[in-house]
């Protein structure tokens, strides 16, 4: 069910009246029957998947919890009588015995994940080296939706106990309910059970403000997502679907529509989860912050999809720098090679790994890990620059001014807007081919010529979509100043907050690229 | 409580707003492509009908209920839409009870031919004229093609959202309330282009009408059995799209299984009067005002003389009213023969009229 | 102490890690930093900072890390 289909709409709609009607403590069984009904409705079949996530984290956590309680009563109780040696003993042997568990909790679930996204991957990679006769046939295999979010949720879960930084969750139904909960199942983002928890399953009470602030900003992200991401989405389609025709400047033009649909898509799908989480009395976690005011490409990685970054930090990039052949390596590499490369060898190592995993995780093609890498080398090269900016900053003491920083701004956007051309074109190599088109063939007249209006969009559709981006950027302008741009409003005049609600609805409605006539897009990050 | 008041006021606000808009971005159907006005024009009818014709534009363009009023005392309507599938006739004919009960039902049997829906445009100039009524939900839940959603009925603006970018002045100045278009469901057309033969028929691989359809028409004699109304099963006389012998005789067998009148009047066009050189205004598909005059003079003689109609002219309560309906029929049709003599051709009337 | 401080002054000379207690909260260090961070600490006490033990609380301020070296160095 896309956010976008009337479907979702009657779903939600029966959902919020049927929550409120359910007394405070038990609203959460009312959500997950509503999430395992909404696997049910797109496929039944997914349901098993999800029950072998929840039934294998389950299990395994509860375990791994129990030692955790047995290893500090035991340390307790014989604080005494051991050594320092026979602490750090005891403790191996326990860590062993729980990583059994964590490797167990780990194999299923990323099992999942890999057999189900990318075997045909595989099978295809391994087939373009083969030849002819020997080649492989992929398998059909069916992908539950929102896998890859679900699973990085659990997996998040499991490492948290097994660390011990987190409890086990004893009411399975509870657990099942994290897994599944449904507004994120579309789009994200990927919530921490320590962060989601708390207000899941002991929402806040039903109260005015709460449900005013959540349905603004459903009413906005419906409004970035069909006002502007679907009406875009016509013309980015065109372009990139055809490359041969659209070269050069078009390309430009395709980075950039590209560049502000998925922004309102993706954005717009996180303010509606956000807002129905919001309006059940439900926090869940912020997943980005103006990622388009990012000065750097470092600086933007912690602003966009931020669940997602921090996950591939917490779970990828600390355990893999820290991990005692990594210390190892390091110390070597000191000892042979010198200071220079064994500062170095950690970071790269690690960050080549978090982003070939990003890469992949975004889908299970070439193009992905292509991209992930360019991150990578990218976020490399300005490390590599920092003490080269850090000299220019303190002889050119304007860079903190505003056109620097405008400059600093835009220059973000366009590197990571070409980076993100690895989303849109078939293969790898066509889309090196053309970014390269981009500076070779200069044909400004694209702007002039009238072409621009043989994308599927009509002038009147560039209107709105001025207009829409117009009313984004001047929203988010008066957000760096005040926050949340929807509690300033409505602190200030009730009546001005619920009337501009009111209008965003209608002009949602009117302008709105859905129906007939418009593709509805399926959303970007589905089935991830 | 303040809050409350609030709230529920911009709710309502919203609702209004939206309501208006819907009202002004939903096609009006005044000029040009008028054939969506029709179905709703019914509701405005003041008195009631001792004949009610459902079907195509085999009735619409064809039969003129002034003439039959005028030359036999008949007052009948014709609820026709274009393409208007069986099942959409059966659901206008429950439609249509619920407001009276006439003597005799037409139905045209041209649609037959069709089993499954077929257009989403068609669907809608026949559908969202409908008043609301159980009868509408099982007309639009019958029609919808494959991609048709009903809250798209429900609510129109879901629908027609994306006319804001062509909105003409008509889309204002009919906000609220539409002129008549037709009389009493006809269509009128004084111009003329002759008809040059039709292509030969296509052999079909099966001539057997469709069982959807047909059932729909079981239903049809069913409904108007049970309401002591007489339906009678006409095939219009025009030959494209040609009405194969095969399908006549299965009316033909229909109409004595069910103790129906049946009459195909493409071989009486002769008999009729009517001369496919000067009564048609579309080389045959349709007849102009002309065609549709003798054809109606033709068909009430036949009425008259198989089923008991009143003659209403001398009753007061329809006289006036028919005077009245005969005024606009005449003052119309001289609008029109004087723009065919001034222009050669109709400005302000037909599928290509512009109007200020 | 002094040595940490020493480790934590070749990263970004200009902050001033005695009084400062936000250095995760303010962005002061990044992941990078971080891993440097460890890897020098590992280098220089021969203590190596766990995974789960990378939370802001540990790393906010000199002090909260100078501390978790010796909860770490004492098991």
């Amino acid at each position: 069910m896309l956010f976008t289909s009337y479907e979702f709409i009657a779903f939600i709609a029966a959902v919020f009246l049927l929550y409120y009607a359910f007394p405070l403590k038990y609203r959460w069984t009312l959500l997950l029957v509503a999430s395992l009904g909404f696997y049910a409705i797109a496929d039944p079949r997914y349901l098993i998947f999800v029950g072998v996530t929840v039934v294998s984290a389950y299990f395994t956590c509860i375990k791994m919890d129990a030692m955790n309680l047995e290893q500090t009563s035991y340390l307790k109780e014989h604080k005494e009588e051991m050594s320092t040696a026979d602490k750090k003993k005891y403790k191996e042997t326990m860590k062993k015995k729980k990583r059994v568990f964590l490797l167990i909790g780990l194999l299923v679930n990323l099992g999942i994940l890999s057999v189900t996204k990318y075997t045909n991957f595989v099978i295809e990679s391994i087939n373009s080296v083969l030849s002819d006769a020997s080649r492989l046939s992929t398998v059909e295999l069916i992908i539950p939706m929102g896998i890859s979010f679900y699973t990085f949720q659990t997996v998040s879960y499991v490492i948290d106990v097994y660390r011990g930084t987190e409890r086990a969750e004893k009411n399975i139904f509870k657990l099942s309910l994290f897994v599944t909960f449904f507004p994120q199942m579309v789009q994200g983002p990927i919530s921490r059970f320590g962060q989601l928890s708390k207000t899941l399953y002991n929402p806040e009470p039903l109260n005015s403000k709460m449900i005013s602030m959540g349905i603004g900003r459903i009413a906005w992200g419906y409004f970035k997502k069909v006002v502007i991401a679907d009406r875009l989405i016509t013309a980015v389609t065109e372009l990139v679907s055809k490359p041969e025709s659209y070269t050069g400047t078009y390309v430009f033009i395709a980075m950039l529509f590209y560049a502000f649909e998925l922004y309102c898509d993706f954005t717009g799908g996180i303010d509606i989860t956000i807002g129905i989480a919001n309006t059940m009395g439900i926090k869940v976690a912020e997943n980005f912050n103006l990622p388009y005011f990012s000065k750097n490409i470092k600086e933007y990685w912690n602003r966009w999809h931020i669940t997602m970054g921090t996950w591939f930090t917490d779970y990828i990039f600390y355990p893999i720098s820290v991990c005692s052949p990594m210390l190892k390596l390091s110390k070597w590499s000191r000892a042979h090679l010198g200071s220079f490369i064994g500062k170095r060898v950690t970071v790269y190592l690690s960050s080549l790994a978090v982003w070939f995993t990003t890469g992949l995780w975004h889908g299970a093609a070439w193009n992905f890990i292509v991209w992930g890498l360019m991150n990578f080398v990218v976020i490399m090269i300005s490390q590599e620059l920092e003490p080269l900016y850090t000299k220019f900053h303190k002889k050119c003491p304007w860079y903190k001014k505003a056109p620097y920083t405008v400059f600093q701004i835009i220059r973000t956007i366009l590197l990571m807007s070409a980076i993100r051309m690895f989303d849109c074109y078939r293969n790898v190599p066509l889309t090196f081919k053309m970014i390269g088109t981009m500076f070779t063939e200069f044909n400004l007249g694209a702007f002039t010529d009238g072409s621009l209006l043989g994308l599927g969009i009509s002038g009147a559709d560039y209107i709105i979509l001025l207009a829409g981006l117009f009313v984004v950027l001047g929203v988010s302008l008066i957000k760096v100043r005040v926050g949340s741009v929807r509690a300033f409003i409505y602190e200030r005049s009730e009546m001005l907050y619920y009337t501009a609600v009111a209008v965003l609805t209608i002009v949602t409605f009117v302008f709105g690229a859905y129906g007939v006539g418009y593709d509805s897009s399926q959303f970007i990050y589905n089935q991830f | 409580m303040k809050r409350f008041l609030k709230i529920l006021l911009v709710v309502v606000l919203t609702f209004a707003a939206l309501n208006l808009l819907q009202r002004l971005l939903v096609p009006k159907y005044q000029t040009g492509i008028i054939e969506g006005s029709m179905i709703e024009e019914y509701y405005n009818e003041a008195e009631n009908h001792d004949v009610v014709m459902i079907g195509d534009c085999e009735l619409y363009e064809n039969i003129s209920p002034v003439t039959l009023y005028e030359e036999y005392g008949i007052t009948s309507y014709i609820r026709g839409s274009a393409q208007q599938l069986v099942w959409q006739s059966y659901y206008l004919l429950e439609d249509t009870l619920r407001y009276e009960t006439p003597k005799v039902v037409v139905f045209n049997v041209l649609s037959l031919k069709y089993d499954k829906p077929q257009s989403e445009a068609y669907n809608r100039m026949t559908l969202d004229g409908m008043e609301w009524s159980s009868a509408k939900v099982d007309a639009i839940k019958a029609s919808m093609t494959e991609d048709e959603k009903f809250v798209e009925y429900l609510f129109p603006i879901l629908r027609y959202h994306s006319r804001w970018s062509e909105l003409t002045s008509d889309d204002f100045k009919y906000l609220f309330e539409k002129d008549l278009v037709t009389h009493n469901g006809y269509y009128m057309r004084a111009d003329a282009k002759p008809c040059m033969g039709f292509p030969d028929p296509m052999p079909l691989a099966d001539y057997t009408l469709g069982e959807n359809a047909m059932k729909y028409l079981e239903k049809m004699t069913k409904l108007c059995k049970e309401k002591g109304i007489e339906l009678i099963l006409i095939k219009a006389p025009i030959e494209y799209p040609h009405w194969y012998d095969e399908w006549d005789v299965q009316m033909e067998e229909y109409a004595k299984e069910n103790g129906l009148k049946y009459i195909n009047f493409i071989p009486l066009q002769e008999e009729i009067g009517l001369d496919m050189t000067k009564d048609t205004y579309d080389a045959g598909l349709h007849l102009n005002v002309w065609g549709a005059e003798k054809f109606s003079i033709y068909f009430g003689k036949w009425l008259k003389e198989n089923t008991e109609l009143p003659d209403r002219r001398r009753d007061e309560k329809y006289s006036s009213v028919w005077e009245e309906k005969t005024k606009r029929y005449e003052k119309e049709k001289k609008q029109q023969t004087d723009e065919l003599e001034k222009y050669g051709k109709l400005v302000s009337f037909g599928a290509n009229a512009v109007k200020g | 102490m002094e040595e940490l401080l020493e480790i934590l002054e070749s990263l970004h000379p200009d902050v001033d890690y005695e009084n400062c207690t936000t250095l995760i909260d303010d962005k002061i260090l990044d992941s990078f930093d971080i891993i440097a961070i460890i890897s020098e600490i590992d280098n220089t006490f021969d203590v190596a900072i766990p995974a789960e033990e990378i939370i802001p609380e540990n790393f906010n301020s000199a002090k909260a890390l100078y501390e978790l070296i010796q909860k770490i160095a004492e098991e």
